[in-house]
């Protein structure tokens, strides 16, 4: 029996070992997600200089993939400026981690792998339209974070 | 023991889906039987004879079609009774399911019979559709719901049944035969004597025991016992509650409608006898009428070497499972204590990461919490892995549960 191709080296390691796992006191974004089906729960916490992302952490519970690619999600956008961030589209994330194939094969487990990707769009609508009153920047973010999954 | 020759050749080749395979050509090793169970040929077939040659409504015309369907739906209903060990076939409901009967009785009964004050016992291994439907109703009356707690093992602390009938305001114990998550089963018979000194009511949720081992309502001594067809290889959308008459009687409808009256006027309406007082519109005839298959061929096969297959599979399976590396499996852990069902988890590996890799096997379990949050909690953990046996289960199905387990102890690097 062939070990599963989601259940990667880069996956199994991440899961176990998850960067910026952890919290931040009054972060200026925070956003809770959760999927129902599996019970995967996280926040994720980011920090904002100007238009620059300095600081990201994330914590709560999950499985596997919802750990794995939350992981590898604060790497990426560690040190980005919000503009880039806005533009980050599942792909990217997905192919980091080589799970490109769950979007045809896995409509629930996609659920899991697109969890904090979700979180943080919604979390950068809501900086825009709260803490810098610009709908504008904020543009089709929520669409976005709302056809994720 | 019944008879011997239990031929699970046979039975197997009776289960078209069974033949299946999923995932990449794996045959397919169906084990979530908790969840439902798969259905016979003879079901199958006679759902389809139903609706090609007598599909009509039942207890109101007088033509032919409606005779056939109308006896053959009262037929369903004497069998169950027999099957059951039920005398008097009118206490006999059909209803959609487990869920419909427990809720009709909260609605029906408990609504007249618990007041501000009075205790409802449940327990910590329901399924939530006897948790919710007490929750309802005891915080609309003002009455206490309380919890018996299991222990280490997954068994019911039934001391604590003795304190809350001590208080002398119990009214009824709603308590489930086979708990859906652990398999634990649990002693009806003490339970029921316990009630019956204290003179409070008690309803069975029979879901997991009824499909899985011999139940004898007529000398149970229950008040309420409740389960559904689906799972005991009939179709889905059709349960049974069994109530006793005297109780029947005196409670007021669930649902109105058609059927369940005997005369209408403008302001008031008096009710037909039992059962039909509590079947109110057109029921599920057509599933109702093939659930009887599903029982003629549990009855072929003997209630008995049912169970005693499970025995053996649960034996088979346990001893197996806990040498896997990682895994913690819940419960009893005594194939003669449990029903086919085995709950685990790996330490640190959520349980959807398990059904992933084991799926790809073409092994159907269930991850999650199982409609058993209340004992999810209990156990500490938001999801467990579940898997459940039945008639058609094989000992090499079992083993590639377990290879597939191995293969996760692996990935994981447990
Ligand atoms: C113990 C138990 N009670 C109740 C139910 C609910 O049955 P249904 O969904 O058929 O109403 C189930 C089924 O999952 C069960 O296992």
């Amino acid at each position: 029996m062939s070990a599963d191709p989601i259940y990667t080296e880069m996956i199994i390691e991440y899961s176990r070992n998850p960067s910026n796992f952890g919290k931040i006191e009054n972060p200026h974004i925070h956003r809770h997600d959760s999927n129902p089906l599996c019970g995967d729960s996280i926040d994720l916490y980011v920090n904002v200089d100007g238009n620059k992302i300095t600081e990201v952490k994330f914590d709560g519970k999950g499985c596997a993939i919802c750990m794995a690619c939350t992981s590898v999600l604060t790497e990426m956008i560690q040190g980005k400026n919000l503009e880039e961030v806005k533009n980050f589209k599942k792909d990217d994330l997905l192919s980091e981690l080589g799970l490109g194939h769950l979007i045809k094969t896995s409509p629930v487990r996609i659920k899991c792998a697109l969890l904090s990707l979700k979180a943080l769009k919604y979390g950068i609508y809501s900086y825009f339209v709260d803490k810098m009153n610009d709908t504008e920047a904020a543009g089709n973010l929520k669409e976005e974070a709302a056809s994720l999954y | 023991m019944q008879s011997t020759t239990y031929s699970l050749d046979s039975i197997r080749s009776d289960f078209p889906v069974l033949e299946r395979k999923v995932r990449d050509n794996k045959p397919l090793v169906y084990l979530d039987n908790a969840a439902t169970a798969q259905k016979p040929i003879q079901v199958i077939d006679a759902i389809t004879d139903y609706y090609k040659n007598h599909n009509s409504n039942i207890h109101r015309a007088v033509h032919a079609l409606a005779e056939e369907s109308t006896e053959a739906f009262e037929a369903t209903r004497s069998k169950v009774a027999k099957f059951l060990n039920v005398a008097n076939t009118k206490e006999i409901i059909f209803v959609k399911g487990t869920t419909e009967a427990i809720n009709l009785v909260a609605y029906a009964w408990g609504r007249d019979n618990v007041q501000k004050g009075d205790i409802v016992v449940t327990t910590e291994y329901e399924h939530h559709s006897n948790i919710v439907p007490w929750q309802i109703l005891t915080q609309e009356t003002g009455a206490d719901l309380k919890y018996i707690d299991i222990d280490e093992n997954g068994e019911l602390m039934l001391e604590q049944l003795d304190e809350y009938l001590a208080t002398g305001k119990v009214k009824l114990v709603a308590i489930s035969h086979v708990s859906n998550v652990l398999g634990t089963i649990t002693d009806v018979k003490e339970v029921i004597k316990k009630c019956k000194n204290a003179d409070a009511k008690i309803l069975i949720d029979g879901a997991q025991a009824v499909p899985h081992m011999k139940v004898d309502i007529g000398n149970l001594g229950c008040d309420f016992y409740a389960f559904s067809a689906h799972k005991m290889l009939g179709p889905t959308g059709v349960g049974v509650l069994w109530a006793r008459k005297e109780l029947l009687e005196n409670m007021r409808p669930f649902l109105g409608g058609g059927d369940m009256i005997r005369e209408v006027h403008k302001y008031e309406t008096t009710y037909n006898d039992l059962p039909y007082k509590f079947e109110a519109g057109t029921p599920n005839v057509a599933d109702v009428i093939c659930f009887s298959a599903a029982i003629d061929y549990l009855t072929k096969i003997g209630m008995d070497n049912v169970r005693n297959h499970e025995i053996e599979l649960t034996e088979y399976a346990l001893e197996k499972m806990s040498k896997v590396k990682g895994i913690v499996i819940y419960g009893t852990k005594d194939p003669k204590k449990q029903g086919g069902v085995i709950s685990f988890n790996f330490n640190d590996v959520h349980p959807h990461d398990v059904a992933t890799i084991v799926d790809k096997n073409g092994v159907a379990i269930r991850s999650g919490h199982h409609c058993a949050q209340v004992l999810m909690e209990k156990l500490e953990v938001a999801a467990t892995n579940r898997a459940s046996f039945y008639i058609y289960t094989t000992k090499q199905e079992i083993d590639v549960l377990i290879d597939s387990l191995e293969e996760v102890a692996k990935v994981f690097k447990l």
